[in-house]
């Protein structure tokens, strides 16, 4: 008997998994909340028991597949300004402020880390999963307080973040100590798996790449696409226009001023395309401004920051969906758009473009190349048509099974991690 | 009945714009509604504004001018009145139409030529401007029995060929600004003729006096503050003295909006216009009387477009960024299309459209000189103003597209 029973021996108990996220849907800000939603789901099928702790206090009504702990009384922290996606603000007021500084990111931090803590005694783990900068901290401390392995679960690192520009050095140093220390490392992409070996020094054998799924079966709610919310530009497709389309965060990452102006060319070779920025964010202004300095904002339409219907109405009115990003460990939002039956043209910097053949890809940085392909897309339907049919083929078969499969194996094996 | 020898011009200008509401690319091709903001409290909302500002400045400042009319028989002024402004006043606020027209029918009261919709069209199209400026003669002619004479362009947008088109128009006089690097060392304070004309005669802004009362008047950093009727009539006389007119043109808001009446700017007015009356030799003008009464004293030259605003005194606040002059080329382009249809709704909300104040809230020069605060608008951004009347410029190509058949989506 030996190992082999206890492993089911084990199976038959439930693996404990204790996940340390910063977000879950409705109350995120972004795809880290749909990510960890969508794995803590496949896992709790994969037959784990999960407690999953957020930073906030709200009802997740749908959830009823794991426990969710609040570390803290406050309301969603999108809402100050600290969500996931937050934090490039305020973040060298360090120790000496108390922990009740609540609206700080470093504040909510501690409390979530005191939370933990108080959760370690009470309840014994087999696994902790923690997901990027945000919990590692208190991924580290779970760790050094219960002995159990520490996966990290790298979503985005602080290079992919500050698009190229340098970022956050405590951000860096905490990402660091948080990789060193993890006994296991999952990077979404292979970019991420390299940027983990290459800019962080870790060693390569701890990191594995399990890139991200869609759940088509959550998009099932009875959704019909209505041609009435974005009338205007069904009209320019009754005259022959092709809706180019970028669903995102309107922040330099995301690479945005490259495809307005790669867009800009593309319409001087071909004036009937259309593009639909959906999303807000701090570049927005300069994005309006560099629109009508090139003389095309009657071809550029900003919706602002949708939900529900308006945002699923995004996807089915576009022809094309354009991942611009400078650095994008995955990118869900083009499957996203796959599933809503859209062509894909994605940059060479975009993690998700690994799992994808029927795509166009270019450099971030190649708007030529960018609006060389609109152009393409733009002027040929047989391309077009091939392109959206056959890329939906394939990004169904991404599936968060396989991922919690994954990850569940990753939970067994052996610790080569660091002892904190 | 007067031995005055001089005198001063006060015209005040009467203008609400129809603010865009909130206009979504949800709302494009679906409402043709822009100008009815749903949110009672919004700064959008025409009619909340209107009703704040009939209370704050046109009611208490058309009973104090009517009051004046009364004592002193020597007092004058003359107005513009924008048709955005009429026509939101008859839906609105019938009173305040009515005391227009009291103050009209004392025969003091001149009322100016301009364009119907306040708008730049100018600079832009002849023929469109032309129909504006007949539009609001018949307006002022049904409203106030009256037929304009004098002509001011809007913001006082001022160069040689409006100047040229006024004369051969018929007008008897233009208004403009008086700003010193066209002036040089001659004085606003007299009649003079613009360049190249022949029987108009211009009339120029002292916007030193004018700005103590429409801009510096309550401000309390201002070294003159607080500025008394006694001081402001030393500075009127002085500057009148071997001059004939002091042409003092502003906001009509000035009196109660701009400037509120716990500023104490109406009693000050009230002051004022006794005090400089009180010398035999001063009096008031209408722009038609200051004309008469005046010959020009030498020609002025202004090739380049000259208005009120700013330190630059140029057209920067309404055509100076890319956004503006991008949002008005698109507005101007559909001028034939839309006339064409003569659907009279389409017409006028694409005339609406026009006003100056739209392009004005998508000005960001003050951010470039990093004074957000000198950023008058109902809206959070340019950005938003310009996006919205971007959707709205797409919708007027679509009801062009739908309901005429006429233009494409495209522009």
């Amino acid at each position: 008997m030996g190992a082999a029973w206890r492993t089911i021996a084990h199976y038959r108990q439930a693996m404990k998994i204790l996940m340390l996220g910063w977000e879950l849907p409705p109350h995120n800000s972004g795809g880290l909340g749909v990510a960890c939603y969508h794995l803590s789901k496949a896992l709790a099928q994969e037959g784990a028991s999960i407690d999953f702790v957020v930073p906030y206090s709200a009802k997740h009504e749908n959830i009823d597949f794991m426990n969710i702990h609040a570390a803290t009384k406050l309301s969603p922290l999108h809402k100050f300004g600290v969500g996931a996606y937050d934090h490039s603000f305020d973040i060298v007021s360090e120790p000496g402020s108390e922990v009740n500084d609540a609206k700080n990111i470093r504040g909510i931090q501690r409390h979530y880390v005191k939370y933990i803590e108080r959760l370690v005694k009470k309840k014994r783990f087999d696994a902790i999963h923690a997901h990027d900068w945000l919990t590692m901290e208190a991924g580290i401390r779970a760790k050094q307080m219960t002995d159990a392995p520490l996966i990290v679960h790298v979503h985005a690192t602080e290079f992919d973040r500050a698009g190229g520009n340098k970022g956050n050095p405590l951000i860096h140093e905490i990402e660091y100590q948080g990789l060193m220390i993890a006994d296991r490392i999952v990077a979404v992409s292979d970019i991420t798996r390299r940027i983990i070996i290459e800019k962080y020094g870790i060693p390569a054998d701890k990191v594995e790449v399990i890139h991200n799924a869609i759940d088509v079966t959550s998009f099932d709610d009875g959704y019909e696409y209505d041609r009435r919310t974005y009338r205007y530009l069904e009209g320019l497709h009754g005259e022959g226009y092709t809706i180019i389309s970028s669903v995102t965060r309107f922040t330099i990452q995301k690479g945005l001023e490259y495809l307005v102006r790669a867009f800009a060319k593309a319409s001087e070779k071909n004036d009937r395309i259309a593009l639909l920025l959906v999303g807000d964010g701090e570049q927005r202004d300069q994005l309006i401004s560099l629109a009508s300095e090139l003389n095309i904002s009657d071809k550029i339409f900003f919706t602002g920051f949708v939900r529900g219907k308006q945002w699923r109405d995004a996807y089915s009115v576009s022809d094309v969906f354009v991942l611009s990003s400078v650095s994008e460990p995955f990118g869900l939002a083009a499957l996203e758009a796959a599933h809503h039956k859209t062509a894909l043209i994605l940059t060479k910097q975009s993690g998700v473009g690994e799992v994808l053949s029927n795509i166009f890809r270019y450099d971030f940085w190649d708007i030529d190349r960018l609006a060389d392909q609109i152009v393409g897309i733009a002027t040929s339907d047989a391309l077009c048509s091939s392109l959206k049919d056959n890329v939906s083929s394939e990004y169904a078969k991404l599936s968060w099974q396989d991922v919690a499969k994954k990850c569940m194996a990753m939970y067994q094996k052996p610790r080569i991690g660091v002892f904190a | 009945m007067s031995q005055a020898t001089r005198g001063i011009t006060l015209y005040l200008h009467v203008h609400q714009p129809l603010r865009v509401r909130d206009y979504s690319v949800f709302e494009t091709a679906n409402d043709h509604n822009y100008f009815n903001e749903p949110d009672t409290l919004s700064e959008r909302n025409n009619k909340n504004v209107f009703d704040k500002v009939a209370n704050k400045s046109y009611r208490p400042m058309n009973a104090l001018l009517e009051k004046l009319l009364t004592v002193h028989e020597d007092f004058k002024l003359s107005l513009s009145i924008s048709g955005t402004f009429l026509e939101q006043a008859e839906m609105w606020a019938p009173d305040v139409i009515e005391s227009f027209q009291r103050l009209v029918n004392t025969g003091r009261v001149e009322i100016l030529s301009e364009t119907y919709y306040h708008s730049l069209a100018f600079f832009y199209s002849r023929t469109e401007f032309e129909a504006q400026v007949e539009a609001h003669k018949t307006k002022i002619r049904e409203l106030f029995g009256v037929d304009t004479r004098v002509f001011r362009n809007t913001e006082l947008a001022y160069n040689d060929s409006l100047a040229r088109w006024a004369d051969e128009y018929g007008f008897k006089g233009i208004l403009a600004e008086g700003w010193d690097p066209i002036l040089d060392w001659r004085s606003p304070n007299f009649v003079y003729q613009p360049e190249g004309t022949n029987n108009i005669a211009l009339l120029l802004k002292n916007y030193k006096l004018s700005d103590d009362l429409a801009f510096r008047f309550s401000n309390k950093e201002w070294q003159e503050w607080p500025l008394t009727a006694d001081t402001y009539t030393e500075w009127t006389n002085a500057a009148v003295h071997n001059a004939k007119v002091i042409n003092l043109f502003m906001d009509y808001e000035t009196f109660g909006e701009h400037q509120w009446e716990d500023t104490g700017i109406f009693t000050f007015f009230e002051a004022f216009v006794g005090r400089w009356l009180s010398n035999p030799e001063n009096t008031f003008y209408t722009v038609s009387d200051a004309i008469d009464a005046h010959q020009p004293v030498g020609t002025i030259s202004m090739p380049s477009t000259v208005t009120w605003a700013d330190s630059e005194r140029d057209l920067t606040a309404w055509l100076g960024n890319s956004m503006q002059q991008e949002a008005m080329r698109y507005l101007y382009a559909l001028e034939a299309d839309i006339l064409r249809t003569n659907d009279l709704e389409l017409i006028a909300d694409w005339r609406k459209l026009q006003t100056s104040d739209h392009a004005y809230y998508m000005c960001t020069k003050w951010f470039t000189d990093g004074d957000v605060h000198a950023y008058f608008s109902p809206y959070e951004s340019p950005y938003d103003a310009f996006l919205y009347y971007m959707n709205v410029i797409r919708d007027l190509r679509w009801r062009l597209h739908e309901t005429h058949r006429t233009g494409g989506l495209r522009g």
